[in-house]
């Protein structure tokens, strides 16, 4: 009894790790931009496929993490210079879709780039399952748990600690008044994108020793993140967190209590109930419509 | 040209002689089949287009009441031997009330919130529909009764070239009806702001719900054709991917454009057709092509020429 609940909670914590490390990438860019990015789910494709390729290219799996880390940072601003600055202005609708063909564009070049194969990472530390309390956990849970909770934590610092983490906060405060105390604006949305990827990067690494990766994995990943978004409240980092965390835990209790056949639907069926309850979403603000 | 097209029986006029003039000289059945997806997918976005371009609200998740016409005529002629031209106004009636049942909570919810709960409508169905094997045939999808009319089958392009090309016909003719009631009035007024729609005595949720269910209607007719033109279906019919095509279509065409929306149909049902030439790079060159397309035609093809017109003019 325990050693199942147990089970299903630590498997819950892992998978809601990922789906918060999209939500929180979707909820940077939005909060600097107005932009949902439909494309938050490459960036983690890219994290894992590029650092599978790198690791059997040659190179120790440190490197290839920060190649893939990289290559994400580098697809992430050209997708905001090429494609998000030229549509500057345009209505939510019409970015929401060009995020999506960003979305299509990245996931072609995978397929054309790498294969259609499903690929694996070894873990980290082994592979041999821990048993704690009866439950039985690979190593790579933890490291996943507590990658994401380190990334959240820098995160948080780089917001609050930093001066260019103000600029972002000041920009998605109010973008007119942070250009006239002298932000670039412009830089700054361009920032959010490079560090959104980055977050999207590391999680795609962190889980692909468990979940595998393959180029079309962005898709399930990117519509989960924003359901864990909305869930949360949208443009609260604390809602998104903890939004992907009850979606995560969610998914997995009803995947081991009830039935695994909708294991995917209960993550949309959890956020349209609570939708319906809450508006705004779990964190969010109650907003006046201005007339 | 703007005057000439806000004419209704002008406009419908152009569209017919649109569908009649290929009609005649098409070469063979591979573009009849083609003309009659993009009439099939005009049908739709004309629905869509109500709900999104001319009363404002969202749908990221229509593609399930496609696949809820597609599977009303795949399931009910096969497992209880309803004959197919009952199963389609079947499928009508079901779309409608699921659009009417999950309608009013949902759209009282607004931008984004209202994108991702139509998504996640449309996902849902997309699930089920793979998931129910022993009803659906599961992912690998289920053959479909051809359509039985005075004991002749109807199996060729050439024949749901003409019958969705009426169908289309008819679905505009509807739309523009609607448009000149009072409420067409009424969505417009929504469009433009809710809250002095309101003020003005307009019942808001009730005009988001009837345009819902009628956008659903209309997604559900070309559900049944597409299945019934295919002969096959597969739960992909209902997936986000076409969700996310109907809405590019609508906005590719022009928000607010019923012309439009068969132009931003005739444009993507095309153009992959054309694509599958380098069907390696297909997904690649879609997505840029989708990029491009909303940066510099963010208006729409038919409102982008439209102004480009008057500018001459003046």
């Amino acid at each position: 009894m325990l050693a199942s609940f147990l089970q299903f909670s630590m498997s819950g914590l892992t998978v809601g790790a990922i789906y918060a490390l999209v939500a929180l990438g979707f909820t940077i860019i939005y909060n600097a931009s107005d932009v949902v990015n439909f494309a938050q789910g490459e960036f983690v494709m890219i994290g894992g496929m590029v650092s599978v390729f790198a690791l059997a290219a040659g190179l120790p799996l440190p490197v290839a993490g920060l190649v893939a880390v990289i290559a994400a940072m580098l697809v992430g601003v050209a997708l905001h210079r090429l494609a998000i600055e030229p549509a500057r202005g345009a209505s939510p609708v019409v970015l929401i879709i060009i995020t999506i063909g960003g979305a299509f564009a990245i996931r072609g070049l995978a397929q054309v780039l790498f294969d259609k194969q499903f690929h694996k990472l070894p873990g980290f530390s082994g592979e041999a399952p821990v048993n704690i309390l009866g439950a039985s956990i690979v190593p790579q849970a933890f490291w996943v748990i507590g990658g994401a909770a380190l990334i959240v934590l820098a995160v948080t610092l780089f917001f609050e600690r930093t001066l260019l983490g103000k600029a972002v906060l000041a920009t998605a405060a109010n973008r007119f008044a942070a250009k006239l105390v002298g932000i670039n604006t412009g830089f700054v949305t361009g920032l959010s994108f490079l560090l959104s990827a980055a977050i999207g990067a590391l999680a795609g690494i962190l889980v692909t020793p468990i979940t595998l990766t393959s180029y079309d994995v962005g898709t399930l990943l990117a519509l989960k993140g924003f359901a864990a978004l909305v869930l949360g409240g949208l443009g609260s980092a604390t809602g998104a967190v903890a939004g992907g965390l009850i979606l995560g835990l969610c998914e997995a209790f009803a995947a081991g209590y009830l039935t695994s056949t909708y294991k995917d639907a209960i993550a949309f069926l959890v956020m349209i109930g609570v939708l319906l309850v809450m508006p705004n979403g779990l964190f969010g603000r109650a907003q006046a419509e201005r007339v | 040209m703007a005057r000439f097209l806000a004419n209704r029986w002008i406009s419908l006029a152009l569209v017919a002689a649109l569908i009649v003039l290929p009609g005649l000289i098409l070469p063979s059945s591979y573009y009849f089949r083609v003309g009659a997806l993009v009439f099939i997918s005009a049908l739709a976005v004309i629905g869509l287009n109500l709900l999104l371009g001319f009363a404002g609200q969202v749908s990221l998740g229509h593609a399930g009441f496609v696949g809820i016409g597609a599977y009303a005529v795949a399931i009910l002629p096969a497992r209880f031997d309803v004959p197919v031209l009952l199963a389609v106004p079947a499928g009508m009636v079901l779309s409608a009330l699921v659009a009417f049942v999950i309608g009013r909570p949902i759209l009282r919810l607004k931008g984004h919130f209202l994108a991702v709960a139509t998504l996640g409508f449309g996902v849902l169905v997309a699930m089920v529909l793979a998931n129910e094997v022993g009803w659906t045939g599961g992912p690998d999808g289920m053959s479909v009764k051809r359509l039985e009319i005075f004991g002749e089958r109807i199996r060729q392009p050439r024949d749901w070239y003409w019958i969705s090309g009426t169908l289309l016909l008819i679905g505009m003719a509807i739309a523009q009806n609607l448009l000149a009631s009072p409420t067409g009035r009424a969505l417009r007024a929504l469009h433009d702001s809710e809250i002095a729609a309101r003020v003005a005595g307009v019942d808001v949720a009730r005009i988001k719900v009837t345009v819902f269910v009628i956008s659903a209607v209309y997604a559900s007719v070309a559900g049944s054709c597409l299945a019934l033109l295919n002969g096959h279906v597969t739960p992909d019919a209902a997936g986000f991917l076409q969700s996310v095509e109907m809405v590019t279509m609508v906005v590719l065409g022009g928000m607010g454009s019923l012309f439009g929306s068969i132009i931003g149909a005739a444009f993507l049902v095309i153009l992959p057709q054309a694509l599958t030439l380098f069907h390696e790079y297909e997904h690649l060159m879609l997505g840029i092509l989708i990029i491009l397309i909303m940066i510099f035609l963010r208006d729409g093809i038919v409102p982008t020429l439209h102004r480009l017109l008057m500018e001459r003019r003046s």
